[in-house]
C-alpha cells in the first residue's frame, strides 16, 4: 500500500513538474525579450482573493497570470489541463460560480471573489463524482489528457441542460430541454479528445443524465 | 504578453475616460478574444479597464416592448433569455450557432460585437497585414482565402466580421448604445457599426477612441418565422463559411442578413425586398458588387443554396 502511495505521488510529481517546466521555460523566454525589447516591462503584481474548490486562496500574482496558471503553477492544483492555451481544446475546462469557462482564456484579476471548482474539487479517488465513475466504467478515455475537462464541462452540461438553456440542435426554444445524444454531443463540442474516447464519453453522459 | 497594468471601472464613463486618457489602455469584459489575441502579441494593452463591476449584466424590457441588454450579458445568458427565445429566435439560434458552450458562458454581448477577424494571416505574425500593421501589405488576397471575404473587401483587406450574435442583430435592426469619455451618449445602428474598411482595415467600428458599448437596444418583436442557418467546415465549433440569418413573415416578405461574406454581417433593404421572388433574386441583389476570389467564389452560390434551405424549410 504504501508503495501504491508513493507511487501515485511520483508519478503526478513527474507529470506536474514536467509540464510546468517545459512552461516556465517559454514563459521566461518571452520575458526576456520582453524587458530587452519593450524598455519599460513594469511587473505588475495585484492582489487576487478567490475560492478553489471551497478553500479561499490569497495570492499576489503578476497581471498577466490566467486563471489556468494560477490553478496549475501557484495552486498545484495539476488536474486541469493546459492543452492549446486558446480555448479551442477545452482541456482547462473549470466551473466559475458553477459554469464551465476556459480557465486558460480568463485573468486571475478577472475573478476577485469567484468560487472555483476544478476536477480535484468535483470527487476524490476514495469518492468519485458519478461523473468520474461513469467515465471509469464506460472507459471514457485513453491517455486521460483531456479527461479532466471533459469531466467538468460533462457535469456542467447536464446542468445546462436542466437549467433550460438551448443549443444548436434544440429544436423546440421554448419547450423543455433533453439530454439527447445530439444535445451531449452538440454541447461538448468544446472539448476535444484526440484519443477519439467521444462515443465512450457520450455513453457515460448518458448513463449520469438518466440519474 | 506584453505587461499591462489592471483596474475596475467604478461607472461606464469612467471606464470610457480610462481608456481615452491611458495610452495603450483597452477594455476588457470576458476576454475570450482579446487573452487570446495578447497572448500571440496581435493585441498589446499596457492598461485593461474591466467592466464586469457597471452593472451592465442584464436584460431589461424597454418601454416600447423590445430589449435593452446589458454589455456585459454573457452569450449564453442572452440566448438562454425567455424572451429572446420567445420573441427574437433568430437570435438565440444564431448565438447557440458559435463557438463552444465554454466561450459562451465567458463571452459577452459588447465583446462579440467586437470580436476581431479571423483571417489567418491576421493570426500569423510573421505574415504582413495591413489590419495588424498598416501599410504592411496583405497576405491574404494572393494567399489561401477560400474562408475570406466576397464583398464589400478591399485592396487592402479581405478578412471578414467573423461572429455570429451580429449577424442576426443587423436582421433584427439592433441599435448598439454607447458612452463616450466626456460621459455623453450615442446610440448607433448595428448596421453602422461595423466599417467598411477601405484602406483602413484596422479601424473596424465606428467607435470613436475611449468610446464604450453600454447596451444593444432590441426594437420591438417582428413576428414571423426566425431561422439562422450556419455552413462550416464542421458541424459544430467552427466560423461560417456563409451563415444566414432570416426573419420571414407568412406573405413571403421578411428581412435576411448574411454571415462570414463581408466586414460585417452583410444586408440591404434592396435585396429583402427581393424575398418573394427567391433565393437567387435576393442573393443577385445582395451580392450584385461582389469581388470575390478564385478561391472563395463557391460563398455566392453557397449563400443562395442556404437561403433556398430557409424558404424550401418556411414553406414546408
Amino acid at each position: 500500500m504504501a508503495e501504491d502511495g508513493f507511487m501515485k505521488v511520483s508519478r503526478r510529481g513527474v507529470l506536474a513538474g514536467g509540464v510546468a517546466s517545459a512552461a516556465v521555460g517559454q514563459a521566461s523566454i518571452l520575458r526576456a525579450q520582453d524587458s530587452s525589447t519593450g524598455g519599460a516591462a513594469k511587473q505588475a503584481k495585484v492582489p487576487v482573493r478567490l475560492t478553489v474548490n471551497g478553500t479561499p486562496q490569497e495570492l499576489e500574482l503578476d497581471s498577466r497570470t490566467t486563471l489556468l496558471d494560477t490553478l496549475r503553477e501557484h495552486l498545484k492544483l495539476t488536474g486541469s489541463k493546459k492543452g492549446c492555451d486558446h480555448g479551442q481544446c477545452g482541456a482547462c475546462t473549470v466551473m466559475v460560480n458553477g459554469t464551465r469557462i476556459n480557465s486558460c482564456l480568463s485573468l486571475a484579476v478577472q475573478h476577485q471573489g469567484d468560487e472555483i471548482t476544478t476536477i480535484e474539487g468535483l470527487g476524490s479517488p476514495e469518492d468519485l463524482h458519478p461523473m468520474q465513475a461513469a467515465f471509469v466504467e464506460h472507459d471514457g478515455y485513453q491517455c486521460g489528457y483531456c479527461t479532466p475537462g471533459q469531466i467538468c464541462s460533462a457535469v456542467a452540461v447536464l446542468e445546462e441542460i436542466r437549467n433550460g438553456i438551448p443549443s444548436h440542435v434544440t429544436e423546440d426554444l421554448t419547450g423543455r430541454m433533453r439530454a439527447t445524444e445530439m444535445e451531449m454531443r452538440e454541447r461538448m463540442s468544446g472539448n476535444i479528445c484526440r484519443c477519439g474516447a467521444y462515443s465512450n464519453i457520450a455513453e457515460a453522459m448518458a448513463q449520469v443524465a438518466k440519474g | 504578453m506584453r505587461s499591462f497594468t489592471y483596474e475596475r471601472a467604478a461607472s461606464p464613463a469612467e471606464a470610457a475616460r480610462a481608456v481615452a486618457t491611458t495610452q495603450g489602455a483597452k477594455f476588457i469584459a470576458g476576454g475570450t478574444n482579446l487573452i487570446d489575441l495578447m497572448k500571440l502579441e496581435i493585441e498589446t494593452p499596457t492598461h485593461l479597464v474591466d467592466v464586469q463591476d457597471l452593472g451592465l449584466d442584464r436584460v431589461e424590457e424597454t418601454e416600447e416592448g423590445g430589449l435593452r441588454i446589458g454589455t456585459f450579458v454573457s452569450n449564453t445568458a442572452l440566448s438562454a433569455h425567455p424572451r429572446v427565445r420567445e420573441d427574437y429566435a433568430v437570435l438565440t439560434r444564431a448565438i447557440q450557432a458559435g463557438a463552444s458552450g465554454q466561450l459562451r458562458n465567458k463571452a459577452s454581448t459588447g465583446g462579440n460585437l467586437l470580436q476581431r477577424t479571423r483571417c489567418a494571416y491576421f493570426y500569423d505574425t510573421n505574415m504582413p497585414c495591413n489590419k495588424r500593421k498598416p501599410g504592411d501589405g496583405c497576405a491574404a488576397i494572393d494567399g489561401f482565402s477560400r474562408q475570406l471575404g466576397v464583398i464589400g473587401t478591399s485592396d487592402s483587406c479581405i478578412a471578414t466580421y467573423p461572429g455570429d450574435m451580429a449577424v442576426a442583430m443587423r436582421a433584427l435592426d439592433a441599435v448598439v448604445e454607447t458612452v463616450k469619455p466626456d460621459g455623453t451618449a450615442r446610440a448607433i445602428p448595428v448596421a453602422d457599426f461595423h466599417r467598411l474598411w477601405g484602406d483602413t482595415p484596422h479601424i473596424e467600428t465606428a467607435l470613436e477612441p475611449g468610446e464604450m458599448i453600454t447596451h444593444v437596444r432590441l426594437p420591438t418583436p417582428l413576428g414571423g418565422q426566425h431561422f439562422y442557418h450556419k455552413v462550416r467546415d464542421r458541424r459544430s465549433y467552427a466560423y461560417a463559411l456563409v451563415s444566414v440569418a432570416a426573419v420571414i413573415q407568412s406573405d413571403g416578405t421578411g428581412r435576411v442578413a448574411f454571415g462570414g461574406v463581408a466586414p460585417k454581417p452583410w444586408r440591404s433593404e434592396a435585396a429583402d425586398a427581393q424575398l418573394p421572388n427567391g433565393a437567387a433574386a435576393v442573393v443577385r441583389t445582395a451580392f450584385a458588387d461582389a469581388r470575390p476570389t478564385e478561391q472563395n467564389a463557391f460563398k455566392i452560390p453557397l449563400a443562395e443554396r442556404t437561403l433556398a434551405g430557409i424558404l424550401a424549410e418556411m414553406r414546408s
